[in-house]
């Protein structure tokens, strides 16, 4: 089959959906690739570097006429859809949900669409993550316009002119974006600070070097498949305040908090902006969904209150090169999804978790939403141990059904229990002789001194403890000694069978002594081992 | 010596023992605590021999039995390996059993022991002869059995009878009417018949069991027949009326069933469900996986191994079963220093479980002179496999398998794992890509940040060392 890479006309689109590298392993699975001319020009591809690599280069009318597949990086526009073929296989970014015009217009060209916004969010599809590839690339280059429109190094310094500060950052929300962005600020030497109503990432942020500012309220927030869900009113305004301390104090503030179909939070107020000294740089890097900041415009950068607010929709486009290659890469390995026989066909298989996920229509019927994914990508911080933002109730469950030692059992179990102890120590009362009951009271106690102690046994340690317990069950010697011995008199007088008892009895102190020599040594050989 | 001079030496002994049992709650008061345990046998030994209950004339017959079995004893606990500890523990706990059965017997053709006893007293005797003969029978066949599993001279794979947990109850049956008869017989001899019968199907029932039991789950098996070592003990303690035995019994009794309670749950099973034998008996022999894993494990070379290795700040080394197989412990700690002397920062995760017996891979490691304090417990760590840059998993299957968490249909769904997906990048040293003991396959292998690295683990350890020193 053949894929067409046509020239992204959307406004300002550097990008392009292919890179030449990439169009090498299309073609070694069995795919023709045409290229319109001049598509990677605005990100450094030359038609020429297509075409070694093995592509058609064509102009945009035959692609849109030919190509079975058309990969792309922005949704068609209404130019574009009118040449578009029907029957074609799209893949490109679509937002199903934002566009729903789109998406009958596609279906009525009998289309199948993969979308690259709706790809799920588990393990086996992390590779064709575009989402997240041109997050990382936002979030990097968030960074470096802030560096760019901040009076500033980012670096703290002492030089022979005096002594500068390290810029402080605050990143607000640490998806893929906010990770990148921490990263990258670390990188230029800044002191970053991050915070997310997600707990559970909070170790991502330390482990990149930045520090994790919590908001001092109890609420998860994790939704389905590891993205934020809306807080609570009550975390709102607690959040609110976080934010509004530190506005007072940083420098530069990257905002990404995003939420899946939602407009974006609106995190930070005119009044934080004003709060901000002068010189400071926000970059929103939700823009296009309305903006973190309340003074943000889309698609701009201005000042406001002598704060710089960057409002940037296209940050993956300004490094479109790499942003590029990422975006082929994805696209690659959504193909090798789709072509497992390497016969340069693509089957659109609705039954692979994945594929389903991406396909929002499918030979001009809509499939989109999908069925909700089977497992979440993070598992929820609730289920780890020692979260620290643990909800007292969940913590309580937990504890009850892994029934550790320390886990009270419940009400009607213990009952039960003490009710069979009731009747078999009563039965026992009242049958067994006194001589018995003694012994008895000695073996229950000491069940429990048991009990009580082998608790305390390092897990380290149960191997020697197993060999030591068997050491000291040699104690059956005792009985075996006892009757090695004949005596003196046999009272009542039957005829006590001697030679036997004292066969079975040496044979028996033999093998325990195996037992209790053998099991000492090789303990206290073990134990030797164990050092610090 | 007197009555009460005994008395107290028992008294002694016994306090000897808890606190022995007690000084192995950490690895810096153990070997006190295996001294404890030494002086206290050493006490009720002698106090026992210059006792009121023997006489002169069995001394020579004592010493010469003693010295024969510390010989021996001694001889097997030099040269034994430390990866075949769970096989010598077995076949020890077949020892204490098999003195059990003796001692029983011994004690019911001696008129002795059960002059003067009438009514209530004489069953009661009757019974504690019958029940420590039948526990001690049951340990010595099974520890024997789990001694050939153990040692690989039975297959390890679970041998399930058609019809199994009936044959067993008939056994039970048969074992409880056998104890009827016993408790009614008029004389030593006319006992004698069914005491026979009811130690020969306690011995095939005990053969029967640890051969229904798979090899993975060796650890709740040694430890339970720990525990009935134990009780048998206990048993012949009540028989002779000594409070020693039983004190000790109960003792090193409920020791082995906390371990085989704690053994089941990091298999996250139940005791009954791993008695009964097999590996999910319900789901049968086929157990379907909901989602098999797709994709590809992608292999690493002993070279790439060293290279990653090198360029870790954090390291997780999650032994199992196969380094104890591949004698790869050696290896393993030589690669830790030298990695540890570059300042990476080496630790060990160890599964409950990992091994044929509990605490096999501490004992392994601590021989192999790796440090105790970064020898990690499964709940120590699991959470610092987000910092990790590297977890490697050295012959290890089941316990590293994220479709426990993952895959409520899984045959192991719900068991605890080390989360070693959760590094950076995972390595996982294998033979082949068989799945481990619970026949399940391992979605880990096919995550996009682990590679394999097969071979045999210690050959292969080998040459990541010969790499890492280059």
């Amino acid at each position: 089959m053949l894929i067409g890479i046509p020239r992204e006309t959307a406004a300002g689109e550097k990008r392009v959906a292919t890179v030449p590298e990439v169009v090498e392993k299309l073609i070694k699975l069995g795919f023709r690739v045409a290229v319109e001319a001049g598509a990677g020009g605005a990100a450094n591809f030359p038609d020429e570097t297509y075409r070694a690599a093995g592509a058609e280069i064509v102009d945009a009318a035959r692609i849109w006429a030919s190509a079975d597949i058309l990969f792309k990086v922005r949704a068609p526009g209404t130019a574009e859809l009118a040449r578009m073929r029907e029957g074609a296989t799209l893949v490109s970014f679509v937002w199903p949900a934002q566009n729903p015009e789109l998406m009958q217009a596609l279906a009525a060209k009998r289309a199948t669409v993969l979308a690259m916004d709706s790809v799920p969010r588990i393990s086996r599809a992390q590779k064709l993550d575009a989402l997240s590839s041109m997050a990382n690339i936002a979030g990097y280059r968030a960074v470096i316009e802030a560096a760019h429109a901040f009076g500033r190094f980012f670096t703290g310094q002492i030089t022979a002119a005096g002594k500068v500060p390290p810029a402080k950052v605050f990143i607000i929300g640490a998806g893929v974006a906010g990770l990148a962005a921490i990263g990258a600020a670390v990188g230029l030497g800044a002191i970053v600070l991050a915070n997310d109503t997600r707990p559970e990432v909070a170790d991502q942020i330390k482990s990149l070097g930045g520090e994790y500012v919590g908001v001092d309220y109890k609420e998860e927030g994790s939704g389905v498949g590891g993205y934020a869900k809306v807080m609570s009113e009550g975390f709102q305004k607690a959040q609110r305040e976080v934010f509004a301390g530190q506005a007072k104090i940083v420098d530069v503030i990257i905002t990404t908090a995003l939420i899946p179909g939602k407009p974006a939070p609106k995190l930070i107020t005119a009044d934080m902006v004003k709060s901000m000294r002068p010189g400071s740089v926000i970059v929103d890097l939700a823009a296009e969904q309305g903006g973190n900041c309340e003074l943000t415009e889309p698609g701009q950068a201005v000042v406001r209150h002598g704060v710089t607010i960057i409002g940037y929709t296209d940050l993956p486009s300004r490094l479109a090169k790499q942003s590029s290659t990422l975006y082929a890469t994805n696209l690659l390995r959504l193909s090798e999804e789709l072509c497992k026989a390497k016969d340069g066909k693509f089957n659109v298989n609705m039954e692979d978790e994945v594929i389903r996920g991406t396909t929002v229509i499918k030979d001009g019927s809509i499939t989109w939403p999908p069925p909700a994914p089977k497992l979440s990508a993070a598992p929820p911080a609730a289920s780890r141990k020692g979260a620290a933002a643990k909800p007292p109730a969940v913590a309580e469950k937990e504890k009850g059904k892994h029934g550790g030692a320390g886990a009270p059992a419940s009400a009607r179990a213990t009952a039960l229990v003490f009710l069979i102890g009731a009747i078999l120590f009563w039965f026992i009362g009242a049958y067994a002789p006194p001589a018995f009951l003694t012994h008895f009271t000695v073996f229950v106690l000491a069940c429990f001194v048991g009990y009580m102690v082998i608790w305390n046994v390092t897990p380290a340690l149960h191997t020697p403890l197993m060999s030591v317990t068997n050491a000291i069950s040699s104690i059956i010697a005792i009985a075996a000694l006892v009757q090695v011995s004949p005596l003196e008199a046999a009272p009542g007088g039957a005829a006590r069978p001697t030679a036997w008892i004292l066969g079975l009895g040496v044979v028996s102190l033999a093998l325990v002594a195996i037992n209790m020599f053998g099991g000492f040594a090789v303990t206290q050989r073990m134990l030797q081992m164990f050092r610090k | 010596m007197s009555q009460t001079l005994l008395t107290v030496s028992y008294l002694a002994a016994t306090i000897l023992f808890v606190l022995s049992l007690g000084g192995l709650s950490s690895p810096e008061t153990s070997r006190r605590g295996n001294l404890y345990g030494m002086i206290g046998m050493a006490i009720a030994v002698l106090a026992t021999v210059l006792g009121p209950h023997v006489t002169k004339a069995a001394y020579p017959w004592i010493v010469g039995a003693m010295l024969v079995g510390a010989v021996i004893g001694l001889y097997a606990a030099r040269v034994v390996k430390m990866t075949q500890m769970p096989e010598l523990v077995a076949l020890m706990h077949s020892l204490v059993g098999l003195v059990a059965v003796l001692v029983g017997f011994a004690n019911h053709i001696d008129p002795a022991a059960s002059a003067g006893l009438q009514g209530a007293e004489e069953t009661v005797h009757k019974l504690e002869i019958y029940v420590g003969v039948l526990i001690g029978a049951v340990t010595f066949s099974g520890s024997l059995i789990a001694f050939g599993k153990l040692s690989a001279k039975i297959s390890g794979k679970p041998v399930l009878l058609p019809g199994r947990h009936w044959i067993n109850l008939a056994g039970l049956l048969a074992v409880i009417w056998c104890g009827g008869w016993f408790v009614g017989a008029h004389s030593v001899d006319e006992g004698l018949r069914p005491l026979a019968i009811m130690t020969l199907i306690a011995l095939l029932f005990g053969v029967h069991m640890v051969m229904a039991i798979g090899g993975a789950d060796m650890p709740v098996v040694v430890s339970m027949l720990n525990s009935y070592s134990g009780w048998a003990a206990a048993a012949t303690g009540f028989m002779l009326g000594n409070d020693l035995l039983i004190v000790t019994g109960a003792l090193v009794g409920s020791s082995g069933a906390i371990l085989s309670y704690i053994m089941c749950r990091a298999m996250n099973r139940n005791f009954v469900s791993v008695i009964a034998g097999g590996f999910g008996t319900g789901g049968g022999a086929a157990a379907p996986s909901g989602a098999a894993p797709a994709g590809e494990a992608q292999p690493i070379s002993a070279n790439e191994t060293a290279e990653v290795l090198r360029g870790s700040k954090n390291v997780i080394i999650v032994p199992g079963y196969g380094m104890a197989v591949a004698q790869a412990q050696h290896a393993v700690y030589e690669i830790t220093k030298l990695l540890r002397e570059k300042g990476v920062n080496v630790r060990f995760g160890i599964h409950p479980v990992a091994g044929r017996m509990p605490g096999h891979m501490n004992v392994l490691l601590a021989e192999a002179k790796v440090p105790y304090d970064i020898v990690m417990e499964m709940d120590e760590i699991n959470q610092d496999f987000p910092d990790t840059d590297v977890a490697m998993v050295i012959g290890a299957n089941d316990i590293v398998n994220p479709a426990a968490q993952e895959d409520p249909s899984s045959p192991i769904a719900g068991m605890p794992v080390l989360e070693v997906w959760k590094a950076r990048n995972s390595i996982v040293m294998k033979r082949s890509m068989a799945s481990g003991y619970a026949g399940v396959d391992n979605p880990l292998f096919y995550k996009d940040n682990n590679r394999m690295l097969f071979g045999d683990a210690k050959k292969m350890l080998d040459e990541v060392l010969a790499s890492l020193k280059a």
